[in-house]
This record gives C-alpha cells, sequence and structure tokens, in this order.
C-alpha cells in the first residue's frame, strides 16, 4: 500500500514539475521573441492634418469628453485677416465679434485687433471641443492656418484609438513619442 | 493647368501680411505627453504593491493589510491612472506584437503583462487580490456573497476562455482590441463612458454584490493566464497557518468556491472506473481540438467582419449587388479616396485569409481547455486538509478569521 501511494505521489510531482517548466519555459520565450519588437519611448497617436477631412467625428468618437483633439493654428500660415471664413459664419451682416456671428459654437476663437487691417486669432484649448468647424471654414476661405491635433496631454493613447477605428480618411495614425505632433507650419 | 494652379495656392489664397507695428508672432507650445519615466514609475508601483501584496496574503496572513491594498490600487491604477495601463488589456499587445511585424509592443505593456503572472507563479493569484483595479473595485463591494450552484458556476466559468481566445484572434488579425472596448469599469475610473458602458459597468458591481467578483469569475481573459500560472505557485496562500484540523468551520467561507475540501468528506470512485474514464476523456481530448479547430476554421469569415476592412468592404459589395446605397461615413470617404475597389476587395480577402489562417488555433485552444477539463475531473484528488483551489483562489484573505487554529483570531 505504502509503495502504491508513493507510486501517485512521484506522478503527480512529475505533471506538477513539467507543468512548471513549460510554464516558466513558456514566460521565458514571451520576452524572448519581443525583445527586438520593444521600444522603449513609444508611439502616440496624431492626426496628419494634410489627410484630414475636417468630418466631425473628432468630436464624437474620442473617449474622453470633451474630446482630446484640439484645433491647433499656425500664426505664420494665417492671412490675419477681418473676414476670416474660420471666425465668421457664412453671410454674415456685419463682421464683428458678436456671437451671432461666430461660427465656433462654443466660441473657442477670440479675435484681437492688431492693426489696420489685420485681426489675430487666438484658440482657447478649454473650450473647443473638436467639431472641425472652424477648420473646415479656414481651409475652403483661408490659409488652412486652422488644423485639428490631438493634445498629448489629454490624449489616454489607448491601444485602439477610437477615432482612429471611425477616422473615414485614415488620417489618424500612431507616430513616434518624440515627435508628437504633425505641425502644419513645420512641414 | 488652371485647375493645377489653384491646387497649388488652395491653401495659400492671402498673402502673409507684412507688420509695421512691430507686431511678433505667438509663439504656441503645444503639451507634450505624460513624461516616459512616469510609466516606469507605474511598473515600479506595481512591482512594490505585488510584493507587498504577497507579504500579507502568505505570511503576514492579513485581510485587512489586503483591503487597504485594494484601496490604494484602486486610486492609484484606477482612478488616478483611469484604468490604463492595465494587466489584462496588455495581453491584446503581447498578442499583437507576437503576430505582427509592423506594431512594437511599449516595454510598459509588456511588463505589466508579465510581472502579475511571475508573481502567480512563485505565490498565487496575488494580483487579482487588490492590485488589478478591476478586482479592487469588486472586492471593496462585495458585501453579500452568495453561492452559485456548481453546474452554473462551472458553465459560466468557460465564458473567460472563449474571451480569450477572441481577444487574441482579433488583436493578432490587427482588427480589434475588444478587452479595452468592452471594459466595464474604465467608464467608471474615468467618470466617462458611453452609456450603455456605464450601464454594464454599474450593472456589474450591483449584481458583484451578492455575485462577488463577476467580471474576475466570469469574463476576465487575463484571468485564464493567472489561473493557468497560479495552480504551478511555488508558494500559495493557506487557509490555516498550521496543521489543519478539518473541522470544517471554513468550508463555505470562499465566495468564490475556491476551497477544496479534505479528501475523507468526498466521494471516492472504484480506481477501475475512474481509469476507463480517464482513457476515454484522453482520446476525447484531440476529438475536441480537432472539432474546435474546425468549428473556428468554418467560422473565420464571420468571425473576420468585426474587421473594419471587411465590414467596409461588404458594404460596397452590398451596393452593388443589392443596391443598398453605403451611406456610412467610411463608405463615403472611401468613394470620394480614389482607392479602387478592386484594392478594397482585395485587403478583404487578406484579412478573412489571415483570419481563416490563426482562428483554427483559438478553436483548437478552446477544445483542449474543454478536453483538460474533463480529464481533471477523473484524477483522484490526495488532500488532507481544506485548502485553497490554487488556480480559483483569489488570495483575497477572506477564510484567515474562520480557522480557529489562526492565532489572530485567538482571544
Amino acid at each position: 500500500m505504502k509503495g502504491d501511494k508513493n507510486i501517485y505521489q512521484s506522478r503527480r510531482e512529475f505533471v506538477r514539475r513539467a507543468g512548471k517548466i513549460i510554464a516558466v519555459a513558456s514566460l521565458a520565450a514571451i520576452p524572448l521573441a519581443l525583445i527586438r519588437k520593444t521600444s522603449a519611448a513609444g508611439f502616440v497617436w496624431q492626426i496628419d492634418p494634410h489627410k484630414c477631412t475636417r468630418c466631425g467625428q473628432c468630436k464624437t468618437n474620442c473617449v474622453k469628453t470633451p474630446s482630446a483633439v484640439k484645433c491647433t493654428h499656425a500664426y505664420i500660415m494665417c492671412g490675419y485677416c477681418d473676414l476670416c471664413g474660420g471666425y465668421l459664419r457664412q453671410g454674415v451682416k456685419t463682421i464683428s465679434t458678436g456671437a451671432e456671428n461666430q461660427l465656433c459654437p462654443t466660441g473657442a476663437i477670440t479675435r484681437k485687433f492688431v492693426e489696420e487691417p489685420y485681426f489675430e486669432y487666438t484658440i482657447k484649448d478649454e473650450l473647443c471641443n473638436a467639431c472641425g468647424k472652424c477648420v473646415q471654414g479656414c481651409n475652403d476661405f483661408g490659409n488652412g492656418s486652422l488644423y485639428l491635433q490631438i493634445h498629448q496631454d489629454l490624449c489616454d493613447n489607448c491601444n485602439d484609438c477610437s477615432i482612429a477605428r471611425r477616422c473615414p480618411s485614415q488620417a489618424i495614425s500612431r507616430v513616434p513619442a518624440d515627435q508628437q505632433y504633425i505641425q502644419k507650419d513645420k512641414s | 493647368m488652371l485647375i493645377w494652379h489653384t491646387v497649388l495656392i488652395a491653401q495659400d489664397r492671402f498673402p502673409r501680411p507684412e507688420f509695421e507695428s512691430g507686431y511678433e508672432y505667438p509663439t504656441h507650445q503645444l503639451p507634450l505627453q505624460r513624461a516616459v519615466w512616469l510609466e516606469y514609475f507605474d511598473v515600479g508601483v506595481l512591482i512594490a504593491a505585488l510584493s507587498l501584496s504577497a507579504w500579507l496574503a502568505l505570511k503576514r496572513r492579513s485581510r485587512q493589510g489586503l483591503i487597504w491594498v485594494a484601496v490604494f490600487s484602486l486610486a492609484y491604477f484606477g482612478f488616478y491612472r483611469e484604468g490604463c495601463i492595465c494587466a489584462v488589456g496588455s495581453v491584446q499587445n503581447v498578442a499583437m506584437a507576437l503576430f505582427n511585424r509592423d506594431y512594437s509592443i511599449p516595454l510598459t505593456a509588456l511588463l505589466f503583462f508579465l510581472i502579475p503572472l511571475i508573481f502567480a507563479i512563485a505565490f498565487g493569484r496575488v494580483f487579482c487580490a487588490g492590485i488589478c483595479p478591476f478586482g479592487a473595485i469588486q472586492e471593496l463591494t462585495g458585501f453579500r456573497p452568495v453561492k452559485l450552484p456548481k453546474a452554473v458556476e462551472s458553465v459560466m466559468a468557460a465564458i473567460p476562455f472563449v474571451y480569450l481566445a477572441l481577444a487574441v484572434l482579433f488583436a493578432a488579425t490587427k482588427s480589434q482590441f475588444i478587452i479595452c472596448r468592452y471594459d466595464p469599469f474604465v467608464g467608471i475610473f474615468r467618470l466617462d463612458a458611453p452609456f450603455t458602458m456605464i450601464i454594464f459597468g454599474a450593472l456589474l458591481l450591483l449584481s458583484g454584490i451578492f455575485i462577488n467578483r463577476p467580471y474576475c469569475r466570469y469574463l476576465c481573459p487575463y484571468g485564464v493566464l493567472l489561473n493557468l500560472f497560479s495552480r504551478f505557485a511555488g508558494r500559495h496562500l493557506t487557509i490555516t497557518p498550521a496543521e489543519c484540523t478539518d473541522c470544517r468551520l471554513c468550508e463555505d467561507s470562499c465566495p468564490y468556491d475556491a476551497i477544496l475540501p479534505s479528501d475523507s468528506s468526498v466521494y471516492i470512485e472504484q480506481p477501475v472506473k475512474s481509469r476507463r474514464r480517464f482513457i476515454i476523456y484522453m482520446i476525447l481530448v484531440p476529438v475536441f481540438i480537432a472539432a474546435g479547430a474546425f468549428v473556428f476554421y468554418n467560422m473565420a469569415p464571420v468571425l473576420s467582419r468585426v474587421n473594419n476592412d471587411v465590414h467596409l468592404a461588404r458594404e460596397i459589395r452590398a451596393e452593388n449587388e443589392k443596391g443598398i446605397e453605403a451611406i456610412s461615413k467610411a463608405a463615403v470617404a472611401f468613394k470620394e479616396s480614389g482607392n479602387t475597389e478592386g484594392e478594397l476587395f482585395a485587403q478583404e480577402m487578406n484579412v478573412i485569409r489571415r483570419f481563416r489562417k490563426a482562428s483554427p488555433w483559438a478553436g483548437a485552444f478552446l477544445g483542449l481547455a474543454l478536453g483538460i477539463s474533463l480529464v481533471s475531473l477523473t484524477v483522484r484528488s490526495t488532500r488532507t486538509g481544506y485548502r485553497p483551489h490554487q488556480g480559483k483562489c483569489y488570495s483575497c484573505g477572506r477564510c484567515f478569521k474562520y480557522c480557529p487554529v489562526e492565532p489572530n483570531n485567538r482571544r
């Protein structure tokens, strides 16, 4: 009887040990297999402004509310127009800062007089909801100095960017973390 | 010529103004990502919390300490880090990196995948006890445990295997990250999620008051791996600090049905009979594997619909063949993009081919899991004393206070 029990014990012991060896081996194999594929710095999601079609998906599909996407202004490209396609609605009667004239639904664009006839336009990031209306206006009627970018301090860097999944123009892709923005005035 | 000209200047309609008032262009700093060293700090916190948790569960035997660890990691990994980065989702990153050449996995994701498994093989599932923010939030809200019938429990416990197989399949084929997308608690951590996900998370938490840890037991795909590795744990939490006296006081203390009774109290089958069953089940294992692979091979086209390209190709084809107009934004953008339908359909075939190649493995894995669980029914146990089931035990420490031998319990 005693010998019988020993056989059981050693067989069990064998299975257990074999299982443990397989488990440890597979744990060791994964980093070895991936050693060339790991990146320490990582990647972040970013919008390529040259591909973006201003469809408005950025506003609604981000897991964050409001979206981590914000409008960005490349001042150096701006025409500083009085009649700004990104700031004013189409067909406004008077060119003024009145709320009824503004294109931005959240009033995130402020306009400041510089000198005759130029005006400076600034985006308030905390108000911008990435609807892309001003970007569309600026591209239709102006120089295209307004464009959308994912603000990296707000982005959660999801595995599967939920805007990228819906982006119809495939403008969102992973970029190396040492170049977190695709700036229009620098490309 | 004229069209070409307008395209060229389309983005430069107005000349750059020449300011006379000495105006300078404002410099705007675009905010940068969270510093990289903070992510390695997260890894450090993970290791520290796991070590503390292992010490509290195995050495100190303190349920209270484990609860405080759970509170901490719920606050840190849950609400502060907003449930991201998490070990549960990292399974997908690893799968995607293993089967795709063009994806490189962040080192932190790899570490978050490996470290809890290493701890599982050393000390059991101490990660589940309260380091995992999902485990923590459910551990802290499980007030009134009720036991489910054994049959229900075993059937429900099969769901995580299917979930894991599908998650790995979809990640390996670069289709979707279903674990992240249908993550029930991340909305609670971020205080922001789609309505349906908030409802799902809230329902899970509410049912978790009675059926403790519903996500861990019936959904968690990472739990499958932890379960497997923890079975071979070198050291594991014990119910009693000394010799078990078979007093049966702890018998009903575990809400997760993870306490295995002493052998004296269970019916022992005739060895010959169980040996015969063992052989039959062993023969069945390859049959299950083949059946799983066959079923999944044939399901590949259906499964591949989760891929965006396949989805779009089906929409376009439906328009061509049945006259249903493709109106989704993706379809409209595709029509405007100038890509040909041939390219899209070729891409669709490519994805389906990848699914054909990958999905039999997922099916075979499920068949193997089913086969092994059947075989394990015939294995005669030789336990003396009450022991935690090393695979199922979450190292939560609820059973400690039921043991009369425990010095902490003596008055």
